[in-house]
């Protein structure tokens, strides 16, 4: 009997040596004249697990991890045998961190082989697409607005709508944009869902091309993921010749292709008129809105613009109904969200769960508190644009209206975890340069504003006219959140306001009178 | 690696771009195209783009300007990119980042006398729950420690 064994191609478990015990694994079967065949997955998403190793058995896959080359003979033995092994882990769909979550968009990432739309299909794939043919545009836009579906890059702008005025406007031509430029560190959703299940994104922006009548849809993907370039590529190709993208797509009427486009290194790209521009070969300088990309997008045509994981969730509802997505969640954040646990945490990955869940629960229980073993001091949620949440905070439920009523956000969904031994201040001050260096250059609060706020904070922490120095810091961002043209210089103030007002005793002494009015 | 890079040649360039320019809103895609060819965007070239895709130079000049990735000049034979972002400094990046300068003598940013090794740092490479990461020539490299960071900075000056 042939034995199936998958190891995960992603980028994250290759970056600790999936590449290396996948060939370790090849090479121990051909000397045992072992029949065994090796399918390269994406990530389950339990990355202190990975390089994750499993075995098809009739009771289901079991796992082992974390693997490296020179446990592979000893592997081989256990896997054979179904004797124990001190890395198995059991059942993987009873592995208590995978068990827990409500896996909707990330069902197939690391069950699937990304490369097979065989495989897409006999995991439910395309069943989404199937139906959404067999609807009218209005009935889909329905079934979108009715999940309750809002952006997942950060904004949280309700999908239907947006798709609404799309479909509404009058045009010649009209695009599907696909965001992936997943800049923000601590988010890894995006990548990890284009190699592990390139269809899933391209049966969305299938579903919202022939919704909103666009025949032609571009993915914008950070030079920074090669992997995910790759797999996208290859899942395009896929698609073309199983006739699911290209003209009479799935044998219906309508017609509609894809292309990669590849982002060259600007954090900026990732806000969605400056993507646009830089899509048309600009520089990715921000556009002022009104109009609206829905009115006035790509190439100056009607366009959708969304992230990867909002197009990802649009074959769940089309597949199984807006209801069955719109069940999960709390208030106006309905569904489900991808979780990402990053930095210093014992138990980083990606954990989809329904909104509600509280940070500390997440933090704490789920990600098990830091790797260093040092106690929690400070999580920025939503990325370098995030605001840092001390533990006082933790009772914080994940839901966007619950974040931005305690000055935070929590944007594309990833939370970074660090230890007492950080700097606040040195962290404040990293989101002012960080502004400086990635602004665009064409609003002057943006721009100015944050050269003036590192040169300010570094007075501050080389105890320079602390409090003096701190009001103008204040004052600086508070120009940029509100005469800021987008969210890179608008929402630099959430990490350093968050910084100052709940880390204050890292930002020099107060002076004398202060103090004692505390 | 560098070593697999074409020197620059006017008739090459120009097939490289003539292959891309029809493509709808082409400047970055010839612009990468050129880098993966020859390793850099070659001065020679950038009127080049800009007669191709009927634009001035100056516009083709401020889109290669913009964007990080484009480089004027060779980078070292092997480039190693160390990421600086948060989930990165979390956990422990900042102190790596700091060896890895000592080692080769060069601050993020700058290439080695001996031309051997590019040093950047880089916004990102999506690996945080594996932090801190590095990629080498486009090898992805995560859950650095000291000996790793070592090791890659050895394997880079080879």
């Amino acid at each position: 009997m042939t034995m199936r064994i998958f190891v995960s191609r992603d980028a994250g478990a290759v970056a600790v040596g999936a590449d290396n015990v996948a060939v370790a694994l090849e090479q121990a079967t051909a000397q045992r004249g072992a029949s065994v065949e090796i399918v390269r997955t994406g990530s389950r998403g339990l990355y202190w697990l990975e390089p994750m190793v499993e075995l098809a058995t009739p009771q289901g896959r079991i796992a082992f991890g974390p693997v490296s080359a020179a446990d592979v003979p000893s592997l081989l033995d256990a896997m054979a045998g179904n004797g124990p092994h001190r890395l198995r882990l059991g059942i993987t769909d009873e592995i208590p961190w995978l068990k827990r979550q409500t896996r909707l968009t990330f069902a197939r990432c690391g069950v699937v082989d990304p490369r097979s739309v065989e495989d897409y299909r006999a995991h439910g794939g395309y069943r989404g697409l199937e139906r959404a043919l067999s609807l009218t545009a209005d009935a889909i836009l329905a079934d979108v607005t009715t999940s309750g579906l809002r952006g997942r890059g950060g904004a949280g702008f309700p999908t239907g709508i947006k798709w609404k005025t799309v479909a509404q406007a009058g045009a010649d031509r009209k695009y599907i944009v696909c965001n992936a430029d997943e800049g923000d560190s601590g988010t890894f959703a995006d990548r990890m869902i284009m190699e592990g299940d390139p269809f899933v994104v391209i049966e969305g922006m299938t579903i919202a091309g022939i919704t909103v009548g666009a025949t032609k849809g571009y993915i914008y993907i950070r030079s920074e993921y090669p992997h995910a370039v790759e797999a996208m590529n290859a899942a395009i190709s896929a698609a073309r010749r199983a006739g699911l993208l290209g003209n009479r797509i799935g044998g219906s009427a309508h017609s509609f292709d894809l292309e990669v486009r590849v982002g060259a290194g600007a954090y900026v790209c990732g806000e969605e008129t400056s993507l646009l521009e830089s899509l048309e070969g600009r520089r990715g300088i921000v556009r002022a809105k009104p109009p609206l990309p829905a009115h006035k997008g790509l190439f100056g045509r009607p366009t959708v613009i969304n992230n990867v994981l909002s197009f990802a969730a649009i074959p769940f509802i089309l597949d199984n109904g807006a209801k069955a997505y719109a069940d999960f969640g709390m208030g106006r954040s309905r569904g489900t969200m991808p979780i990402q646990l990053a930095g210093n945490i014992k138990h980083g990955g990606l954990f989809e769960t329904a909104f509600g869940v509280t940070l500390g629960d997440l933090v704490d229980d789920i990600g098990g508190g830091t790797s260093s073993g040092r106690p929690v001091r400070a999580v920025q949620v939503g990325g370098p644009l995030g605001a840092y949440f001390p533990r006082a905070l933790f009772d914080t439920p994940f839901d966007y209206e619950a974040f931005a009523a305690r000055d935070g956000l929590i944007g594309h969904g990833g939370i970074v975890v660090f230890d007492d031994s950080v700097d606040m201040a040195k962290q404040a001050r990293f989101a002012m340069e960080f502004c400086a260096v990635e602004s665009c250059g064409k609003c002057t609060p943006c721009r100015i504003g944050s050269t003036r706020g590192v040169e300010t904070i570094n007075k501050i922490i080389n105890g320079e006219r602390v409090s003096e120095n701190l009001a103008v810091v204040e004052d600086l961002c508070n120009t940029m959140k509100f005469g800021s043209l987008c969210a890179l210089g608008g929402f630099t103030p959430y990490p350093v306001m968050s910084a100052l007002k709940h880390f204050r005793e890292d930002f020099g002494p107060a002076p004398a009178r202060l103090q004692a009015a505390e | 690696m560098t070593s697999g890079y074409e020197p620059w040649d006017e008739a090459r360039g120009a097939e490289i771009i003539a292959e891309h320019s029809t493509r709808e809103g082409a400047t970055l895609v010839v612009l990468h195209a050129l880098q993966e060819a020859f390793g850099y965007v070659p001065e020679p070239a950038i009127p080049m783009v800009a007669s191709a895709l009927n634009l001035s130079r100056a516009e083709v000049h401020g889109v290669f300007t913009f964007y990080h990735d484009f480089r004027k000049q060779p980078a070292g034979r092997h480039v190693l990119k160390l990421c600086r972002a948060e989930a990165c400094q979390a956990a422990g990046g900042d102190a790596l980042a700091a060896r890895a300068e000592a080692k080769l003598g060069i601050s993020l940013g700058n290439t080695t006398a001996d031309d051997r090794v590019t040093l950047e740092p880089i916004y990102c490479l999506g690996l945080c729950a594996t932090a801190p990461s590095a990629m080498l020539d486009g090898r992805v490299v995560g859950r650095l420690d000291e000996a790793r960071i070592d090791a890659l900075v050895a394997e880079a000056q080879r």
